[in-house]
């Protein structure tokens, strides 16, 4: 009796449960749609979500952030254009006062109107040192902002920055919603309303974030009605999905991709990246401080093979922060793959091979350890591969795997295989990799790289909004990055995208190194035309 | 089998065992934090995900002040402490919401899991148990007897890949993880029955093999007990010496192991709705754990330790009911 009376109980509560979840359902059946006619619906998979949907704590910091926009936007090339703002800002001579005027017809999604009070709002949060943004150095420059009237925003900086107005993509939160909240922890930071081409329906955190169209979008209404992104951290399960049907889009890795290049009914996109990998060369080490070990290293590793045999094409050598296709990249600062020469240097440096091949100067064996980050595949083939090349010319690397938490304390003395970059100007990775005040802060200028003419090209270049002078600084910083190497540049990795062919209109943006939500052929899902059915499934 | 149930004993005993569990819940909490503390994650890096990466050190200073996570050990433990006796756990970091907020969102998704799982292993197993108790040696308890041991040493997460990789990859008959289709924004009861199916099959199965094993050997034994014996050689049908004799005796030694068995089936739970991406608190646990997040990691701990007390304290209450000769004194 007693054994029923348990089994009675289980069977209760399991149908109590059931019964609850049947009733939590509203709206069943809403999957309608998915065949037949054109696709006004869009899943795609991506492998990082955001921490928070608040842009005051850092979302939508660099645009694309589907619920909000900011004063300005980035265009299919990079290039800035109005958004909240009518036009581009105004700037005055000394480069220190930036007034944006703003459009008058754009309401937030829960239809008060967007103001200046907005912005000076969502700026002022920013910079509060209360507010747990850790991205509030990227404002640095801003020492105060101001409301001229509803239509008008005045910036004041401390000092000049000319890449500031690329950092007004920001996306700008309603002051009405946000202000009556705790900014860290309120509700805003998951239930986000903002004046964005799309508004959250939901997120499952770990699992998916589902958007539905704003109907009264400024902009026009976008025709992908509904768009959800699927968290999927592990790129074969994504695959499959992918292949399965159950994603209509997703990142993979090169290897992935190419298992559906021969598929008609999707199309491969691969986007341009600033996204670099990079082998630290710590200053403070006796070995990887020394200018002829590093120019040595710099001629010695085989970049072309990296991107053939590593990504599979899907790249191209790097010999700084700034790729070799964009217009700030110095000609001619390329470094060719030389081992005869990289011996030469190290033999006229005192660096003799010793009896087991390894180097030796002064008593000093040419070894150091290179840090990777565990579990990352393609930062491990990187770092094998350059130890490979280095090994060749009489250097000895340890390479071994490690998390950041392990990794970090070593920092200062230990080489890292780091990746990073932010598309746009040239001051956003060259000043935080090079510059000397900022060697060891945080993940800032991990090798302590100390150069004095590169400092002083770092604050020409980002103090005044001449283009040509700016160009002439960044000149200085990247041919004195090439004679005194202190990273050893490896690639700049393209990111591929497999999308369904059923919309029209999609094409990629010069991409981050973290690149989640905001990137990919979706950086504007909002402008995607659906494709009538009979093109769809050709 | 109108027998009065002893109340006052019982409520005693759980008087006694009440009062016993706010030691035990306050030393657990400080052990999570002590423990959280000495890990080499850091809440800071955590909080700040990838912007931590090109973020200065002074801001990164000032975040660490902002979230407090540069107070001593003992200063935190407290003021969390102090604070959940009056009601309030706390904002979660990893979350960014009010930590009450996370866990009634969670908790009725992981009840519905666990409840189901349990279920499947406490059926199966007794039914299995049964039939292999009855002809021990037999065909049918060969195989599921070593088919039980294999599962006994099998993690809970190689058999949710397993069963991803055969069910959700190979046959496509149920999806591979998620509460509901990735397409869908609403949450319909048929979505989630079928994005049940394999974490809950995952999770009871994996549970199941002890349920087996104890009610297969109590069958037996009783079986061979003289009162047994001598039932059958009054003439009793096989079937009515089974249900009625053998199987009540039989019986006993699961009703400990439901209430043991609570904790292994968080364990379970916590490997199961990570592999699935089930949006329970087990899966918000790993990740309260590997963030740092003290408000959140400690008001799952006291849930956790309160389900394992409550199990052992359900298993002693029905085991004294089904035999008076224990009684309620434990």
């Amino acid at each position: 009796m007693t054994a029923r009376s348990i089994r009675g109980t289980a069977t209760a509560i399991l149908a109590g449960a059931v019964a609850l979840t049947a009733a939590a359902c509203t709206n069943p059946g809403s999957t309608a749609g998915a065949s037949g006619g054109p696709k006004d619906s869009a899943v795609v998979g991506i492998a990082y979500e955001p921490e928070t949907l608040s842009p005051l704590l850092g979302y939508g910091k660099d645009g694309n952030s589907k619920i909000f926009d900011g004063l300005l936007a980035f265009d299919e090339n990079m290039k800035l254009k109005p958004a909240l703002a009518v036009k581009l800002p105004h700037i005055t001579a000394d480069g220190l006062t930036y007034t944006y005027t703003l459009r008058d017809d754009v309401s937030f999604s829960d239809g008060a109107p967007f103001t200046s009070k907005d912005v000076v709002f969502t700026y002022r949060t920013i910079l509060d040192p209360k507010t747990n943004n850790a991205s509030r150095t990227e404002l640095d420059a801003v020492k105060k902002v101001e409301a001229v009237g509803d239509d008008t925003v005045v910036f004041t900086l401390k000092y000049p920055y000319a890449p500031f107005a690329e950092r007004t993509v920001q996306a700008i939160a309603p002051e009405h919603v946000a202000a009556k909240q705790d900014v860290n922890t309120g509700a805003f930071t998951t239930k986000p309303i903002g004046t964005g081409p799309y508004v959250l329906t939901g997120w499952s955190k770990g699992e998916k974030l589902t958007f539905k169209a704003n109907p009264t979008y400024w902009d026009g209404a976008p025709e992908v009605k509904k768009f959800t992104m699927a968290i999927v951290k592990d790129d074969d399960v994504r695959a499959t999905r992918l292949r399965a049907g159950d994603l209509d889009g997703a990142i993979l890795p090169p290897n992935l991709a190419e298992g559906f290049e021969a598929d008609k009914g999707r199309k491969t996109y691969a986007a341009k990246t600033y996204d670099y990998r990079t082998v630290t060369l710590p200053t403070h080490h006796k070995v990887t401080g020394d200018t002829a070990v590093r120019r040595a290293l710099d001629i010695a590793v085989d970049r072309q093979a990296m991107v053939d045999k590593i990504l599979e094409g899907a790249g191209k050598p790097a010999y700084g922060p700034v790729p070799t296709d964009s217009p700030w990249f110095t000609k001619g600062t390329e470094r060719r793959h030389d081992l005869a020469g990289a011996q030469k240097i190290l033999d006229e440096a005192g660096w003799k091979p010793g009896p087991d091949g390894v180097r030796v100067k002064n008593g000093v064996r040419a070894e150091f350890p290179l840090w990777y980050l565990s579990g990352d595949k393609l930062r491990q083939d990187h770092a094998l591969a350059y130890a490979s090349d280095a090994k060749k010319a009489g250097i000895d690397i340890k390479t071994q795997a490690g998390t950041w938490e392990v990794i970090e304390p070593r920092m200062k003395t230990d080489a890292v295989l780091a990746g990073g970059g932010s598309p746009g100007d040239p001051d956003f990775d060259q000043y935080l990799l090079l510059k000397s005040s900022l060697a060891g802060d945080g993940f800032n200028n991990m090798a302590r790289y100390d150069n004095k003419t590169v400092d002083k090209a770092l604050d020409d270049g980002r103090r005044t909004n001449d283009p040509a002078k700016r160009k002439a600084a960044y000149d200085t910083v990247q041919r004195e990055l090439a004679a005194n190497p202190g990273y050893t540049f490896l690639t700049h990795i393209d990111h591929l995208y497999v999308v369904d062919d059923s919309w029209d209109g999609l094409s990629t943006q010069i991409e981050p190194h973290d690149h989640g939500l905001a990137s990919g052929p979706w950086w504007n899902v909002e402008g995607w035309k659906p494709k009538s059915t009979g093109e769809a499934k050709k | 089998m109108s027998r009065r149930l002893p109340w006052g004993a019982m409520a005693r005993m759980t008087g006694r065992r009440a009062l016993a569990a706010v030691p035990v819940l306050l030393a657990v909490t400080l052990a999570v934090f002590a423990v959280a503390a000495a890990s080499p994650f850091d809440p800071v890096k955590a909080y700040a995900g990838t912007a931590g990466l090109t973020a200065s050190q002074e801001n990164l200073d000032q975040l660490r002040a902002n979230l407090g996570a540069d107070q001593p050990l003992l200063t935190r433990w407290w003021d969390w402490l102090t604070a959940a006796v009056t009601g309030d756990l706390g904002d979660s970091s990893v979350m960014r919401r009010p930590v009450a907020e996370v866990i009634t969102e969670r908790l009725g998704w992981s009840v519905l899991l666990a409840v189901t799982a349990f279920a499947v292993a406490i059926v199966l197993g007794t039914l299995l148990g049964v039939l292999a108790g009855r002809r021990r040696g037999g065909l049918l308890d060969r195989a599921v007897s070593s088919a039980a041991y294999t599962l006994e040493a099998a993690p809970a997460f190689w058999l949710g890949l397993l069963a991803i990789w055969f069910f959700a990859l190979k046959l496509g008959v149920l999806p591979a993880g998620g509460l509901t289709d990735t397409a869908s924004d609403t949450v319909t009861a048929d979505q989630v029955a079928r994005h049940l199916v394999l974490p809950a099959l995952v999770l009871g199965i994996s549970q199941l093999p002890w349920f087996f094993l104890y009610v297969r050997q109590g069958v037996g034994d009783a079986l061979d007990e003289d009162p047994v014996r001598g039932a059958r050689a009054r003439g009793l049908s096989r079937r009515t010496v089974l249900t009625g004799h053998a199987l009540r005796s039989g019986m006993l030694p699961m009703l400990t192991l439901v209430g043991s068995r609570v904790p292994e089936l968080i364990t379970g739970a916590l490997l199961v709705e990570t592999v699935f991406s089930w949006p329970g608190i087990a899966a918000a646990t790993v990740q309260a754990a590997t963030s740092v997040d003290f408000p959140l990691l400690a008001a799952l701990t006291v849930l956790a330790t309160a389900a394992v007390l409550l199990g052992n304290l359900l298993s002693d209450l029905l085991y004294g009911l089904a035999d008076p000769r224990v009684g309620f004194d434990g």
